[in-house]
Order: C-alpha cells, then sequence, then structure tokens
C-alpha cells in the first residue's frame, strides 16, 4: 500500500494542480491564474527542449559507442575531452535538470566524473542559444566578462568533484 | 522516458510557478535595485540560488534592474546563481546523483557563482 502510494504521489500532486487550475480559471481566482501563467510560460520553455534532450539521448545511446565516449571524455581524454565536454554542453538548450538525464547516460557510457561536472557547468553557463539571448538583454560586454570568469570555476569544480569522488561511491541513476 | 523524465519535470514546473508567485518579478527588482548594497547582493545570491526562473523571463527581469541602476555584481550574482544553483530542484537532483554529489555540486556552484558576481562587477 505504501510503495502503491509513493508510485502514484507525483501523479496526484499533479492531478491536484490540474484541478486547481481548473477551478482558478472557472471561478476567476486570481492567484489560481497568475500561478497558471507562471506554469504556461515554463512549460513553453520546457517544451521547446524536451523534444531535442530525447534526440540526444536516444541518438548517442544508440550510435556512440561506449568505447568512443570512454576514449574522448573518459578518464584518459585530458584537455580534448573537457573541450569536448564543453561543445556538446553549448550545443543544447534548456535548464540545468533537463541535463541530468544526458549525464546519466554520458556516465554510463563511461564518460568521467570530472567531464560530467565540466559538462553540467558549461551547460547551466554556455549554451548558446541563451548567449544569444544573454546578448541581447545585457550586451556583448556583460556576458563576455560572465562567460570568461565562468569557465576557469566550473572546470575548477569538475576537478574538485573528481578528486574528491573518485573511488568513493559515486553513481547516476537512472529515474523509475 | 516519458514518465520517468517528463512528470517529475512537470513536478517542477509546478513547484517553479507557485514559487514565482510567492516571489513575484517586482518584488525581486524592489530589493535588487539602485543602492541596494550589500542586502541587495545577499538577496541575489539567495533569491537565485532558490529560484529557477526561465532564461526569457529572468534575461528580461535582469535588463529592466540595470536600467534601474542596479550593480553589475547584483545582477550578475543573481543571474549566476539562477544557472548554476538549484535549491528548488535539489530534490530532483538527488534523485540522480545521491545526497552527497548533488548537494556539494550546488554548495560548489553557489561559491563559485558569488565570486562570478564579484569579479564581473569589478570588471564592469
Amino acid at each position: 500500500m505504501r510503495k502503491n502510494l509513493k508510485k502514484y504521489q507525483q501523479y496526484i500532486f499533479l492531478l491536484a494542480f490540474a484541478i486547481i487550475t481548473l477551478l482558478s480559471l472557472a471561478f476567476g481566482f486570481q492567484p489560481g491564474k497568475t500561478v497558471v501563467t507562471n506554469f504556461t510560460q515554463s512549460f513553453i520553455e520546457m517544451i521547446t527542449f524536451i523534444p531535442f534532450l530525447f534526440i540526444i539521448v536516444g541518438l548517442f545511446d544508440v550510435w556512440v559507442p561506449k568505447e568512443k565516449i570512454e576514449k574522448h571524455i573518459g578518464r584518459e581524454s585530458g584537455v580534448k575531452g573537457i573541450v569536448l565536454a564543453i561543445i556538446l554542453a553549448m550545443l543544447q538548450a534548456g535548464p540545468l535538470y533537463g541535463a541530468f538525464p544526458v549525464a546519466y547516460m554520458l556516465y554510463h557510457k563511461g564518460a568521467s566524473i570530472r567531464n560530467i561536472f565540466i559538462y553540467l557547468g558549461a551547460f547551466s553557463t554556455l549554451k548558446i542559444p541563451m548567449l544569444g539571448i544573454e546578448i541581447g538583454y545585457l550586451g556583448i560586454q556583460f556576458t563576455l566578462a560572465r562567460t570568461l570568469v565562468s569557465l576557469p570555476l566550473f572546470i575548477g569544480i569538475g576537478y574538485l568533484m573528481e578528486w574528491y569522488f573518485t573511488d568513493k561511491d559515486f553513481k547516476i541513476n537512472k529515474l523509475g | 522516458m516519458f514518465r520517468t523524465v517528463v512528470i517529475p519535470f512537470l513536478n517542477i514546473l509546478i513547484l517553479i510557478s507557485l514559487l514565482l508567485y510567492i516571489i513575484p518579478p517586482s518584488i525581486i527588482s524592489n530589493y535588487l535595485g539602485e543602492g541596494s548594497g550589500v542586502l541587495g547582493f545577499l538577496t541575489a545570491a539567495v533569491v537565485g540560488s532558490i529560484a529557477l526562473i526561465p532564461g526569457f523571463i529572468s534575461y528580461p527581469i535582469a535588463a529592466s534592474l540595470i536600467q534601474q541602476g542596479a550593480s553589475y555584481t547584483v545582477v550578475a550574482t543573481f543571474m549566476t546563481t539562477l544557472m548554476m544553483v538549484g535549491i528548488v530542484t535539489l530534490p530532483l537532483e538527488i534523485k540522480y546523483f545521491g545526497k552527497t554529489v548533488a548537494v556539494s555540486r550546488n554548495a560548489l556552484n553557489f561559491v563559485a557563482a558569488i565570486i562570478i558576481g564579484l569579479v564581473v562587477g569589478m570588471i564592469l
């Protein structure tokens, strides 16, 4: 029973949200309407990157053999591995949690801990679509300064995470 | 993949929308605006870490903050913590990486974001 409850917990949350949304819209409950607007905006962001995420994870899974990932962004990959991890992240879009499934896939294909966190760092700060928007709103100077300062820091974080978590119980889980 | 990825993502979106209602962008602007000083810097770091605001909402906020006279330090800190640290998404991150790794990643990125904010402010 408890196991079942846990299994359906996430659906109950969704269902409750859907019901409250409908009620808010029907009765013109203002806070509810504001939350729905916020949700719609975030939802638009999500559906623009999800298909892309599935394609990337799917293609990598089928087409890129484990040996290739191991060789190019694995433990012995050096500077080239770092550059590749950063480029891969830059080509993507979406919020950080969208990168977790990719990180899972990379890890299970043999990417090093260092490169996984460098990938996540680059994903959060250097995505090309976001850089475009950032330049538009805040100017090229701001964007350049921010990215150039971020770069050494998230690479450093990659090294720190690898130094600390190597030979510890590091793993990335598949959800579900 | 639909059940294991999309449903948790939808739940995160609901949390984010509730949070954006509790802390609307207009209030964020008030606290981070002109002459907000150290308090503004700290607010930027804390709010940026907790919240997860989609890029196409956060960049317009950042641009209007600059226009209202907020410092580059505050705006850079706000934007960088938004990107690199995610308290709302931490439960999801823990499911993928486990508690120790997820918390360490967020803690390290928080420190990095503060450094980035301060250095960007010094440069510009």
